[in-house]
């Protein structure tokens, strides 16, 4: 057998470079990475010579000088001697904050409006149509201007609680809903409470250990422990009594009408109310057409296997129909969560200061350091993206359908 | 023998009787339908509240607007106290809502005539029932609207385009030979027509010249839509593009695609904006200046693009294995079997995906708005509002700008979905 006509090497050429398969996608290679660098090059030549020209460095020094502007809305200790690094913070808990919120609503809404949109009772489906087509097919922008008008115009001003006779009152005289926004009760710690809610979080974690305890029970020996009541008594007992043992140790500050504002509480200012009430509609239209999708990828055939096997509805839909929905429900899901997070540095158009609003905003027109600034404002966002779509992996792969 | 003299038998049948009052009609379709069960009954009467709340809210607020006056307060004079709206605003600045407040007002037709060209030039693209000889207007399309849109003599687009033309055809001619040459030879003769036009414009500065506008002039929902169309179309061949990159085996390419695309999805797209407002002019060379529109423009492309390189990857990947390996047996290579194998069936399958994207890109062109460009939202929270005749007219100017939007994108999106049931070519 002639096996060395085989395994002969062509003797190489220069023309197999382009003409070759094997050595043509190198060829590529190489001139797609020296057309990369020459255009980085270029940039970068650009860059430095603008830079020169303009007589700008590049310096993250303006990180540590003191800011020079105050921070209305904030969930850490901030004022204006405090430095823009400590302001880039507070807008970076700022867009955390109006972030989670909003996926919290959004959820809400868009599973409320997914599921009645399949309801067989014909006005709230048309109903859940007209709010999912109309909120999806406006900029989101549109809507947050529209609804903080809303708030503006509707709710009263603080001055309408005054008087003898206020034209407007408070809630349970806990809860003021005004036009600059909402004030609420705010929790007061006093000693003793660090055990109050010690206990709060050891029956939280009990009621876990002892359905789980339930479960194994169950598939161990077919005996059924009743175990929602039981949770429900874990739940409160053991709090409530340390709770008064302790001598009431959390208290509760109720805003109160000082002047021509509110003083106390805890306050929302209407800015964040705003913006998390549109991020939140906006994006539950979105999510209520993936939730109605996903329900209906479930195959009848599968609920109708589940009533064969004797299972009741509720149990038909734990157990059969949501874990097949879910895994269509959850991927786009989170990929909404993110664009809640993203949609969020529209704030600046509410003037609610978010990291777009501190970094991006007011530091980038007083130090003009827009170069760093607004690196470091993408680097924010890439970082919570590349984080949460790497959840996102984890999660798919682990719900991924097991072949067999 | 039997006796059946007695007996009746029914010759004809009886017709049928209607069936129960509450079996039929609106009363069975109401009670199937709204009243099937308490809590089906409970929602229905919410949603009922619902709505009548509504319209007692809205109905006189819209009935008793005001379409003539020329202020706030003479709007407030007419009304009289009733509640109603004030549209005087939307007729008296109707123009600066749809042209921004710069654009000559003897030249609006312009970009009248450049949007129903627009949808001559999108229809043979969008069905495909036309003459396909209609396509070589859209391929016109471009270089007349920017003749139309931004004015000048009409030689610099004719330049534009006979280059073009003479550069795909010098790469059609050596196409056949080797590719790299073909390129080059194109792109050369392209130049040099270019090249050579140049002279021609600056000789004859005023050949059918129309009245030039700068684009910073542009602004109110015919930015909106400049900047969508213009985006969008460049994104679709640059997503593709990039899908295609990220699909390769080779993992430079490969690489460069995916940072590229992770990168541009996970910022928002307001960030990007800073970057075309403050940053991108410092990586041009120094003596250029580009002007706002266009840096805009650059970095919306980009933004698009990376989300309609994810949607088509999603078709590539929803294709079976066996249409790439069918395509490799009949010996196609790399170019032909994307052309005329891979290429149909994913973008067949990411047409509603690329759909959503673009009605996106649209609806987020309101976002130049922060950058102080003056789009349709820019011109209401910016002249408008701030002017002393019209403060405090929210309401009815938003909701116009919602109206407007909610339209283009509602068709579009049913366009989407039509274009979906027309391209099923079913499992036979």
């Amino acid at each position: 057998m002639n096996t060395s006509q085989i395994s002969r090497r062509d003797n190489f050429q220069l023309s197999m470079l382009l003409n070759d398969k094997r050595y043509r996608s190198y060829t590529f290679q190489l001139f797609a990475l020296i057309v990369l660098i020459c255009i980085m090059a270029y940039l970068g030549k650009n860059l430095l010579e603008n830079l020169a020209a303009a007589g700008l460095n590049i310096s993250y020094n303006f990180l540590g000088e003191a800011s020079g502007y105050d921070i209305n809305q904030r969930l850490i200790e901030y004022d204006s001697q405090s430095t823009h690094l400590r302001a880039a913070f507070v807008g970076v808990l700022n867009t955390l904050l109006v972030a989670f919120l909003g996926c919290i609503m959004a959820t809400i809404f868009g599973v409320t409006a997914g599921i009645l949109r399949l309801s067989n009772n014909w006005i709230v489906a048309k109903l859940m149509m007209i709010y999912v087509e109309i909120f999806r097919n406006v900029p989101v922008l549109i809507w947050i201007l529209i609804i903080h008008s809303v708030f503006l115009t509707i709710l009263p001003q603080p001055k309408a609680f005054r008087g003898e006779n206020p034209e407007a009152s408070m809630l349970w005289d806990a809860f003021a809903f005004t036009g600059r926004g909402i004030y609420t009760p705010k929790p007061i710690f006093y000693d003793g409470s660090s055990i109050v809610i010690a206990t709060f979080i050891l029956s939280i974690i009990g009621i876990f250990v002892f359905r789980s305890y339930a479960r194994k029970k169950l598939y161990g020996t077919g005996q059924l422990i009743e175990t929602r009541w039981t949770s429900v008594a874990i739940f409160f007992i053991p709090t409530l009594l340390v709770y008064f043992i302790m001598g009431n140790p959390i208290g509760l500050e109720y805003p109160e009408l000082k002047g021509f504002n509110f003083k106390g509480g805890i306050y929302a200012r209407g800015s964040l109310i705003s913006l998390w009430f549109a991020l939140s509609i906006y994006t539950g239209a979105f999510i209520a057409e993936v939730v109605r999708a996903g329900i209906q990828s479930v195959d009848q055939g599968q609920s109708e296997a589940a009533g064969a096997l004797g299972l009741r509805s509720n149990l038909v839909m734990n157990l059969v129909i949501l874990p097949q929905a879910l895994r269509v429900i959850v991927p786009p899901l989170i990929s909404f969560y993110l664009n809640i997070t993203k949609n969020s540095s529209l704030a600046l158009a509410v003037g609610y200061m978010d990291i777009t609003g501190t970094l991006g905003g007011i530091t980038l027109n007083q130090t003009g350091r827009a170069i760093e600034a607004v690196l470091l404002l993408m680097l924010f966002y890439l970082v919570i993206s590349l984080s949460i779509s790497a959840i996102m992996n984890v999660y798919n792969r682990s719900i991924m359908l097991k072949e067999r | 023998m039997s006796d059946n003299s007695n007996s009746f038998v029914r010759h004809e049948m009886l017709s049928e009787r209607a069936p129960p009052i509450g079996e039929r009609g609106v009363l069975k379709w109401a009670r199937e339908n709204l009243f099937s069960s308490v809590f089906n009954t409970i929602m229905t009467i919410a949603s009922v509240w619902v709505i009548y709340s509504i319209a007692v809210g809205a109905a006189p607020w819209f009935f008793n607007g005001v379409w003539n006056a020329k202020t706030t307060r003479e709007c407030y004079e007419i009304l009289d106290g009733v509640n109603g709206a004030c549209f005087a605003v939307l007729q008296e600045r109707f123009p600066q809502l749809i042209y921004g407040f710069k654009y000559p007002s003897t030249e609006y037709w312009r970009p009248n005539l450049a949007t129903i060209l627009l949808l001559v030039a999108l229809a043979p693209v969008l069905f495909r029932r036309l003459p396909k000889g209609l396509l070589g207007f859209s391929v016109i399309y471009p270089f007349l609207a920017y003749w139309l849109i931004w004015g000048g003599t009409i030689l610099i687009p004719t330049v534009a385009f006979v280059g073009c033309c003479i550069g795909v055809a010098c790469y059609r001619k050596f196409s056949s030979g080797a590719f790299v040459t073909a390129i080059i030879l194109g792109l050369f003769s392209a130049y040099l027509c270019w090249f050579l036009g140049g002279y021609l414009i600056s000789w004859n500065n005023d050949f059918l010249s129309l009245k030039e506008v700068p684009s910073r002039d542009m602004g109110g929902f015919m930015l909106n839509l400049l900047l969508g169309t213009i985006a969008v179309s460049l994104s679709i061949p640059l997503g593709i593009t990039l899908a295609l990159g990220r699909q390769s085996n080779m993992p430079i390419i490969k690489w460069i695609c995916v940072v590229f695309i992770e990168f541009i999805r996970g910022v928002p797209l307001i960030t990007l904006l800073f970057v075309a407002n403050v940053i991108l002019a410092f990586f041009f060379p120094p003596e250029t200046s580009i002007d706002l529109i266009l840096r805009v423009i650059i970095m919306m492309t980009f933004f698009n693009s990376a989300y309609i390189a994810e949607v088509v990857r999603g078709g590539l990947a929803a294709l079976p294995s066996g249409q790439y390996e069918a395509a490799n047996s009949l010996g196609l290579d790399y170019s032909q079997s994307m052309r005329f194998i891979i290429l149909p069936q994913a973008l067949k399958i990411s047409i509603p995906g690329i759909v959503n994207v673009s009605v996106g890109m649209l609806k987020d062109t309101t976002l130049v708005s922060i950058i102080s460009m003056f789009d349709l939202v820019g011109m209401i929270r910016g002249p408008i509002l701030s002017s002393t005749d019209w403060n405090g007219v929210y309401w009815e100017l938003f909701g116009a700008a919602a109206a407007i939007f909610f339209v283009v994108c509602f068709t579009v999106s049913k366009y989407s979905q039509w274009l979906e049931r027309q391209l099923e070519t079913g499992k036979h």
